[in-house]
């Protein structure tokens, strides 16, 4: 492959604590040098990144590719092109599939179509329990050796506190994390929004916010003697911040992420009963969007993820009831970050850090630096592009998003995985690396 | 004045001007009801259809009676007859009414927010007829109407509104209508059927004698059996004897208070029977103020986006008397 110089951009490298002018120099696929500035006009394989923040490469710990099953949604194929347009050069994906991903062959089967489709890096997750049913362990060992980076029964929290406990305890032996989706559905009932004054208003069932905190409490309590690693995905609440931040505190292994919908919108946005504003986790109060921006400020929340969930235009063209739950985020993360970071007043290396660095460690899978030696997966953004957003124009094959029409500030202008280009937004063109770089 | 909305959605957001147009127009009304011969060829050549997701018997026929007075053509279809049982969508389901060209749907449906949604999508005048916990219209309108006519006017009346707030379209929409007209509003019940935000919007309190105190109108709601299944309260015995409306619990209203319900009432559950049937009770006017409410509606949403008359006296209401224009035909002419 082609040797590559990324010239002229700003490098922001939380993992080596680099935040300067600087080159990079791109060999083999592995960062080979990141170099005082040489001022050399770009040759045809490098690229130029003047205006540009150049960043490790993003990496989406949350995302349902929806194959194998639910290919009409969405393929590995389709959401890694949403991915690398997005500036993603790996995503981690759930295990919701059809048939799920708790077990080896279907983990392959994941991994051997990304390798085909040869964009982001693809990590599965493995179902925590068989047939994300919430009773037996799925078989957790086999997965890991085929592949899977965590598991999780996402979009179905752990009922059982039971199975929870001896999830914690039997993953420790692999060192991979639970991710949990934390709500109490007996407390939720049958919510469709956050239980507010909008739905009061609206007359849609309410999900109280301590359906999510009494879970993350219950998990947190665990966790003192369980040994295993603890992810709350999607945290949306003001109190479920406070409680990861406690257990931070005390020094317990949990780690947390948050939606860019979680930190944007409010409840306000259900208002016309949008189904296309329809998540689990709701979208909470002003209140809780504050309590959550503070957390990634102060390291409480180390991740943001998208928790990319796309569904056909036919599953979000009914009434709110019975509207499926979630949006596509691939595409629209970097932005809104951005967006979030300029208002919240969060320093561009925290930001990174959550979008690169931390994913990569609490994974534990290659990316997160621009350290010399590393893979060079690699966002170049440029901060100030105005875009946009027109939902028909997007690489993912669903459609499923609030933000059509909202311009947007920030957009990443070249992707690379392995030392390999792979979004180009200039020409907007997405190109596989060859399979055997893959 | 004209009702500037093509649509009949719920009343939280239209204007007072709005509300007290519905309420005159449906006044207006009235005198045909009480004829011998109760139609008026208003609506001649409309077709009106009902698409009720949810059992009703009350509101379905008080719109096929408003809309038979007006002589529109009316077809009902339920649930159980309709498509939703072979999984239609709402959506097909309103398009393939829609693509017979009514000129007015009313929708009844188990979702908040079915009307809002096809609303937004079809190029037809939709009537709100109850969607899930949401807003009813029709019944907060017949509701001012009553109340109006009892009492000579809305503003600084002192309303209860006693029962399942939480799950309650009727106390939704008077909700909304009623603090617009400038009453006062009381939400009386159990802390599980009356959520704290309703704080924002009126006086809750969990007494029924305090709720009732120096009211002018009380409105009990009916209680849904079912929630006792779902812990919202023990029994409808314990039900009864705290929210239950009897008449020592009414001594504390005021002298020349009004009771309402929407029926279907549970009697000895939220409404004793020496109450329901007693001097207070303007139950029975409500189910007759509901089909000029309702001929109201109609009138206004499915006569075609024509300018309606200007407010005319009681005893010459549009489309009283056998002189009055047939207006789609005076528009063609």
């Amino acid at each position: 492959m082609p040797d590559c110089r990324i010239l002229g951009g700003l490098v922001i490298d939380p993992a080596s604590g680099v935040h300067t002018a600087r080159d990079v120099v791109v060999r083999s696929g592995r960062i080979a040098a990141v170099t005082e500035p040489q001022g050399v006009p770009p040759g045809l394989d490098d690229v130029d990144a003047s205006g540009c923040w150049v960043v490790p490469g993003l990496i989406d710990m949350h995302v349902h590719l929806r194959e194998p099953g639910y290919e009409y949604k969405e393929t590995v194929e389709t959401g890694t092109r949403a991915a690398v347009a997005g500036g993603f050069t790996a995503v981690a994906c759930m295990a919701n599939t059809n048939p799920v991903n708790d077990n080896a062959a279907v983990t392959a089967l994941i991994r051997d179509r990304a390798r085909r489709a040869g964009l982001a890096r693809v990590y599965p997750i493995g179902a925590l329990s068989k047939g994300l049913q919430g009773v037996a362990l799925a078989e957790i060992g086999e997965m890991h050796e085929a592949g899977i980076v965590a598991v999780s029964d996402d979009g179905r929290p752990i009922v059982s506190g039971g199975l929870m406990r001896r999830a914690l305890e039997y993953t420790s032996m692999f060192g991979i994390p639970v991710i949990v989706h934390e709500q109490d559905e007996e407390i939720a009932a049958d919510g469709v929004m956050h239980d507010g004054a909008v739905a009061a208003r609206l007359g849609l069932r309410g999900i109280p916010a301590a359906a999510e905190e009494s879970m993350i409490a219950r998990d947190i309590a665990l966790l003192e003697r369980t040994g295993g690693r603890l992810h709350i995905a999607h945290l949306s609440t003001a109190g479920a911040v406070a409680l990861v931040r406690a257990a931070k505190a005390r020094g317990l292994p949990v780690t947390a992420e948050v939606t860019p919908h979680h930190f944007t919108l409010t409840d306000q946005a259900v208002a016309g009963y949008d189904t296309d504003a329809k998540m689990n986790p709701p979208l909470r109060s002003a209140r809780d969007v504050e309590a959550v921006r503070q957390g990634l400020a102060d390291g409480t929340i180390d991740v943001i993820a998208t928790d990319h969930a796309p569904h056909h235009a036919d599953e979000k063209n009914v009434e709110f009831d019975a509207a499926a739950n979630g949006i596509v985020g691939l595409e629209t993360a970097l932005p809104l970050a951005l967006e979030m970071a300029r208002e919240a007043g969060l320093s561009a290396d925290v930001l990174i850090a959550a979008l690169s660095t931390n994913p990569a460690r609490v994974l534990r899978v290659t990316g997160g630096t621009l350290g010399v030696g590393a893979v060079a997966d690699v966002t170049v953004l440029d901060p100030q592009r105005t875009w946009v957003v027109q939902p028909e124009r997007m690489r993912s094959k669903s459609r499923n998003t609030p933000f059509a029409g909202r311009t947007m500030t920030g957009q990443a202008v070249v992707t690379m995985v392995g030392g390999h280009v792979v979004w180009r937004a200039a020409t907007g063109s997405v190109t596989p690396r060859p399979l055997e770089d893959a | 004045m004209a009702f500037a909305h093509a649509h009949l959605l719920g009343l939280e957001g239209l204007e007072r001007e709005d509300l007290t147009f519905l309420l005159d127009t449906a006044a207006s009304f009235k005198e045909i009801s009480e004829r011998d011969i109760k139609k008026v060829p208003t609506l001649r050549g409309k077709t009106v259809v009902s698409v009720f997701y949810e059992a009703s018997t009350r509101t379905r026929t008080s719109f096929e009676i408003a809309a038979k007075r007006m002589s529109a053509d009316f077809v009902s279809l339920t649930a159980s007859a309709s498509s939703a049982t072979k999984g239609e969508t709402l959506l097909d389901t309103a398009r393939n009414l829609a693509a017979m060209r009514p000129d007015a749907i009313i929708l009844r449906h188990n979702a908040s927010g079915a009307p809002h949604f096809l609303a937004a999508r079809l190029d037809c005048p939709i009537i709100n007829a109850g969607d899930g916990s949401h807003e009813h219209p029709t019944q907060a309108l017949l509701d001012a109407l009553t109340i109006r006519e009892h009492k000579g006017r809305v503003e600084g009346l002192t309303v209860a509104i006693v029962g399942d707030i939480l799950h309650s379209r009727v106390a939704r929409s008077n909700l909304f209508s009623l603090r617009t007209l400038g009453a006062t509003v009381r939400l009386v019940g159990p802390p599980t059927l009356v959520p704290p935000e309703f704080r924002a919007w009126a006086e809750v309190t969990h007494d029924l004698r305090e709720g009732v105190r120096d009211a002018d109108v009380v409105m009990m709601l009916r209680i849904q059996l079912e929630r006792q299944g779902k812990n919202f309260f023990p029994s409808t015995d314990e039900y009864a004897r705290y929210f239950g409306l009897n008449e020592r619990a009414l001594a504390a209203a005021k002298p020349d208070v009004i009771i309402m319900h929407p029926g279907p009432m549970n009697r000895g559950i939220e409404i004793a029977s020496e109450v329901a049937d007693g001097p207070y009770s303007v139950i029975m006017e409500q189910v007759t103020n509901g089909i000029a409410v309702r001929m109201a509606v109609l009138y206004l949403l499915a006569s075609g986006g024509r300018e309606p008359e200007p407010s005319t006296p009681a005893g010459s209401a549009p489309g009283a008397g056998e002189t009055a224009p047939i207006r789609g035909a005076r528009r063609s002419g």
